[in-house]
């Protein structure tokens, strides 16, 4: 794992308000993604983990700072990524298939073999017999599914996922996870992975980045999780080594939850 | 309640309307008729002047005319407002500068317009199309600029970061989106394109059905006044129906209030 995949350089992120005040979200971040690596990301509401993912995704131009994707500079889109977002992003007009297909077919892959391909990712995410529903027949964990086969029959050599796997209840999060390591364990792309659940970002990657609370938040602590692989997320939650790594790391974040807890409350009286 | 219920219901109401017709008009309630033949014919007469129309076959002419005169207007008023709904949404500058015209355009009574209309484009069909796509234009036009702007930013980064160009997202994303708030808004903008046709015709015409009542109410036939409006009313719900089949064609993908699913 030599070359890295997303490294960010100082970036920062600004916005300008509506009032003309300049608002920084993240301040001089430093991170880096190794090819094959899987990151997570972890920090309280509001400190602007998602920014950074769209910052690497290149929907945001960083204020400061550079953005390098396999060593060159991200100019415009990062057309090497594929992005898994948080809230619905399946057309709903399209059919599960049609969904999956379209990465395909933009590229100019003819329909047939488009379809083809997609009714194959459909099967490995479990939905081969729901080609034909439209994304508001399915369930959410279920359409979590067709978005991430739209995102992985593309092959992007990077993966950006922002709490992919939020909106979902407790039990299908744990099977998404799964699915998750099962598929990138075949080809290994790089992973970042956005989440504010620690115990998900333990169990499932190999290295875990602390954020502090926003605004202006930093990265304050990287953690490597060297739990064997292939994991089971089920059961890793057992291992002791888990429990140990997840302490020390809970110690750290706990300050910035409560932290992050107190200025949303104090924004909320203003 | 089960549908067949229902259905015996709704045409009790009809029955009982029209009977109640029937005998207020033709016996009197202390010595006095309550519904004097001269204002309000009576049901018999009506019908048997619906029958004489279609028998003799005068009126598939007039219908076939509001018909054409309708889909006329529909189609033109529909295609310019998609176009310019697309232009302007996608033009915000162009948007603004026509803003207050748009406004006071869609707020002028279309009524008034007719007498114009009749003017430049003759008594022919084409001074009713104009009525109609002017009413037509304004609600596709509204719904496809909402449609083209109200596109989620989730599903539009996602075209994006799928490798969709400019006009791809067009295709894939805009397009959709404006056509389904389009369609959404299909039962009204039908309806207007008929209203357009049969009060374009009642201000003026030769032919359609605007021009039977108007005809009928002019020698005072009030028979032939309430024939035509039944008839109107028939063809309406026809044409009601045929869009609520297509609308189940071409909006699958939207889910309805009865699968609410998260």
């Amino acid at each position: 794992m030599t070359t890295t995949a997303v490294a960010l350089e100082d970036t920062k992120v600004a916005f300008r308000l509506g009032d003309g005040r300049v608002y920084t979200a993240v301040e001089e971040a430093q991170l880096t993604v190794g090819q094959g690596e899987f990151v997570a990301i972890v920090g309280p509401t509001g400190c602007g983990k998602s920014t950074l993912l769209n910052v690497a995704a290149g929907l945001l131009k960083p204020a400061a700072g550079s953005v390098k994707v396999f060593d060159r500079p991200l100019a415009s889109l990062n057309r090497d990524a594929g992005y898994l977002f948080q809230a619905d992003a399946l057309f709903p007009w399209k059919t599960a298939i049609d969904n999956v297909a379209i990465g395909l077919e933009i590229k100019g892959t003819p329909r047939p073999e488009a379809l083809a391909r997609a009714q194959k990712w459909l099967t490995s995410v479990g939905l081969g017999a729901f080609a034909n529903r439209y994304p508001h027949m399915l369930s959410g964990g279920q359409r979590k599914r067709v978005a991430l086969a739209q995102v992985l029959i593309r092959d992007p050599k990077i993966l950006l996922m922002d709490e992919p796997f939020g909106p979902l209840d407790a039990q299908t999060r744990q099977v998404m996870g799964n699915l998750l390591l099962e598929l990138w364990s075949a080809d290994r792309k790089a992973v970042l992975f956005v989440t504010h659940d620690l115990e998900e970002a333990i169990a499932l990657a190999d290295r875990v980045v602390i954020m502090s609370a926003g605004p202006s938040s930093r990265i304050i602590g990287d953690w490597r999780v060297e739990l064997a692989r292939p994991r089971d997320i089920f059961e890793v939650r057992l291992d002791k080594e888990f429990h140990a790594l997840h302490r020390e790391i809970w110690s750290v974040l706990k300050d910035e939850v409560m932290k992050g807890y107190a200025q949303s409350t104090q924004a909320e009286a203003v | 309640m089960s549908r067949l219920t229902l259905l015996s219901l709704q045409l009790l109401v009809a029955v009982v309307a029209i009977v109640l017709w029937q005998v207020l008009s033709t016996v009197p309630v202390f010595g006095k008729i309550l519904l004097p033949p001269f204002f309000f014919s009576n049901p018999v007469d009506v019908f048997s002047q619906i029958v004489k129309w279609f028998a003799s076959g005068v009126i598939w002419k007039h219908l076939w005319i509001t018909l054409w005169e309708s889909i006329l207007a529909f189609v033109i008023g529909s295609l310019g407002g998609v176009l310019v709904g697309f232009w302007f949404a996608r033009q915000p500058l162009v948007a603004a500068v026509f803003d207050p015209y748009v406004k006071m355009v869609n707020a002028l009574p279309r009524v008034v317009l007719a007498p114009i209309f009749a003017l430049w484009l003759g008594l022919g069909i084409w001074s009713k199309v104009a009525l109609g796509v002017t009413l037509v234009f304004f609600i596709v036009f509204f719904n496809v600029y909402q449609g083209v702007k109200e596109v989620s930013r989730t599903v539009l980064d996602n075209g994006r970061m799928l490798g969709m160009s400019e006009q791809q997202l067009m295709r894939h994303v805009y397009w959709p989106s404006a056509l389904s708030w389009m369609f959404s808004s299909l039962h009204t903008s039908v309806g207007f394109a008929v209203v357009g046709a049969v009060v374009g015709e009642y201000l003026g015409s030769a032919a359609g059905l605007g021009y039977l009542i108007q005809q009928a109410e002019g020698v005072f036939d009030v028979a032939g006044v309430f024939a035509g409006m039944f008839v109107l009313s028939a063809f309406v719900l026809l044409i009601d129906m045929g869009v609520t089949m297509v609308e189940r064609r071409l909006l699958v993908w939207r889910p309805t209030a009865a699968d609410g699913r998260g």
